[in-house]
């Protein structure tokens, strides 16, 4: 695996990423059907993230990227190769995974509050206390998430009375409130607009600050992968592989200034220019 | 708001009085015989003259329709939330289910009675053969439409199958599933009513036979107005519990925070 250490070293005092592994990928391949259907979507990966790490998957569409994720949340099993996460291998029920989707898919029927508990209701140890807890400790614990992400007082209003945004943020806290140690996020920033999305980076990486989980993030957006991750890596297009793996050493926390400085803007152009031969090559391929 | 509702609600009201003014107009212009037509006031007075005669056969259709309903509730409940389970299940009973369906519940009847005898047991079946079919499909279709990336959320969390169903598959099957109730409730009425009609010595489709073999004409209305009046009652009873139960689903148009 190849690890560049490209962008500045701002003063950041330990390295990241030099923690006990989180997950690990290795010679991992997903195919989807079988016989003349088959579909490979990835293709011997290996990864190795570490605990505490802020990653983004980068690459054109349709490259395999939701398909680590899935295979790390233990949605899908691979066909050949190993995945670990947490130090044992993924089974169907991976652990204490908090993942978030471009749709926010709160349910309709209950306040964004009792949606946020919703991982309460199925995770333990939570699980065995909700009936007891969730008008106390559960209660404050999702406000206590929903200020952090801006949504203070919105605890008690239906999802039907909230913006896009709005909705996204609460997303995000559902997907942190079992303080997991791993959040998988998939694009979840993608149906908003430019302006919001900005706004939630910020958010995101508060909360990341502040919780400290392994985050994995699926993302077509080099600035978000620019502005959130410590480390980008871009795969190539279907079956995926990894093209490129590079630390990103901004000093944190960042802003959405400093998106548009000369070695912020480097970087981008340096991930754009590894996902437009990617594309090219599929574009022979397959013409 | 209200004033529109109520304002709707009278118009409802007067196109039903409307309704029977023109009825009793048209009756006495062409000097209708009331063998084959009587005017509705006629038949409100023998309802009302009637009504201690009509009154247990009111209970006894009211009992058949509604222990069907419930059977078939039970059993609708049961198939659909199979079917919508399970992508396998649902493609494989869909053609059998439609088949069952299709078929004119009067052809069904005197295969009952030929089982069972004539009376309350075939009634109650007929009512649940007709009216658990749009049961089961909407149960189905609701669970069926479970947001695919919520599932994946909450299996990655490690959620059994039963967890899935308990707290997103059924709650979101509510609309769908009160929805149909009402629709069933109407559809166990006709259910009932035709057996009793076909096979029965009880019940207000017996009344209805019975009372037309006697050229009871006015009877016979008597009793459609019953069960017209009693197929709006349950129509309303349902749609005031799915109101109460599922307004959640219908009160997306009043957006307030941005």
């Amino acid at each position: 695996m190849r690890m560049q250490p490209n962008a500045q070293f701002d003063g950041q005092p330990v390295p990241e990423g030099s923690g006990p592994t989180a997950i690990e990928l290795s010679e991992a391949s997903v195919t989807f059907g079988r016989g003349d259907r088959a579909v490979p979507a990835l293709s011997k990966t290996s990864l190795r993230i570490a605990d505490g790490e802020f990653v983004a998957l980068v690459g054109p569409s349709g490259c395999g990227k939701s398909t680590i994720l899935r295979l790390v949340s233990g949605l899908v099993q691979p066909t050949s190769g190993v995945v670990i996460v947490g130090g044992r291998e993924v089974t169907a029920r991976a652990l204490r995974v908090g993942m978030a989707f471009q749709n926010p898919t709160m349910l309709p029927w209950m306040t964004i509050e009792r949606n946020i508990m919703l991982p309460l209701k199925i995770v333990e140890p939570f699980r065995s206390n909700f009936r007891r807890l969730r008008k106390t400790e559960f209660r404050d614990k999702a406000n206590t998430l929903l200020e952090q992400v801006g949504l203070k007082g919105f605890g008690s209003r239906y999802p039907w009375q909230l913006s896009g945004g709005m909705l996204q943020r609460a997303n995000l806290c559902r997907a942190l409130i079992h303080e997991p140690r791993l959040l998988l996020l998939d694009e979840p920033f993608g149906a908003l607009d430019q302006f919001t999305r900005e706004e939630l980076w910020a958010i995101l990486q508060n909360l990341w600050m502040t919780h400290k989980p392994t985050v994995l993030l699926v993302t077509h957006d080099l600035r978000e992968a620019g502005f959130l991750a410590s480390r980008i890596c871009v795969m190539s297009a279907r079956p995926g592989r990894i093209l490129d793996d590079s630390r990103v050493e901004f000093v944190r926390p960042r802003t959405v200034a400093m998106t548009f400085e000369p070695n912020f803007v480097a970087l981008n152009q340096k991930l754009r220019a590894f996902i437009e031969d990617a594309r090219s090559a599929t574009e022979r391929g397959t013409g | 708001m209200s004033g529109i509702d109520i304002r709707q609600k009278a118009w409802s009201a007067g196109l039903i009085v409307l309704f029977f003014v023109a009825w009793e107009l048209f009756c006495l212009a062409t000097g209708m015989s009331d063998l084959v037509l009587p005017r509705p006031s006629q038949v409100f007075v023998t309802l009302y003259q009637r009504f201690p005669v009509l009154w247990p056969h009111i209970v006894q259709t009211l009992a058949t329709t509604m222990f069907g309903f419930v059977l078939g509730v039970a059993l609708g409940v049961a198939l659909g939330a199979i079917i919508g389970v399970s992508k396998t299940a649902y493609d494989t009973c869909y053609p059998l289910l439609i088949g069952f369906s299709s078929i004119p519940k009067v052809a069904v009847v005197p295969i009952f009675v030929l089982w069972f005898g004539s009376g309350t047991v075939p009634a109650v079946l007929t009512a649940l053969s007709i009216c658990f079919f749009p049961i089961v499909v909407n149960i189905a279709t609701g669970l069926a439409t479970t947001e695919p990336e919520l599932e994946d959320v909450l299996k990655a969390l490690g959620a059994s199958k039963f967890d899935i169903l308990w707290n997103v598959g059924l709650p979101r099957t509510m609309p769908f599933f009160f929805a149909s109730l009402k629709v069933a409730v109407s559809y166990a009425f006709v259910g009932a009513v035709l057996s009793e009609t076909v096979a029965s010595n009880r019940g207000l489709g017996n009344v209805m036979m019975t009372a037309s073999s006697n050229f009871n004409v006015p009877l016979v209305f008597a009793s459609l107005f019953v069960l017209a009046a009693l197929g709006v009652v349950l129509y309303v009873v349902f749609s005031l519990i799915e109101g109460r139960v599922t307004g959640w689903a219908t009160r997306k148009n009043d957006v307030i925070a941005t």
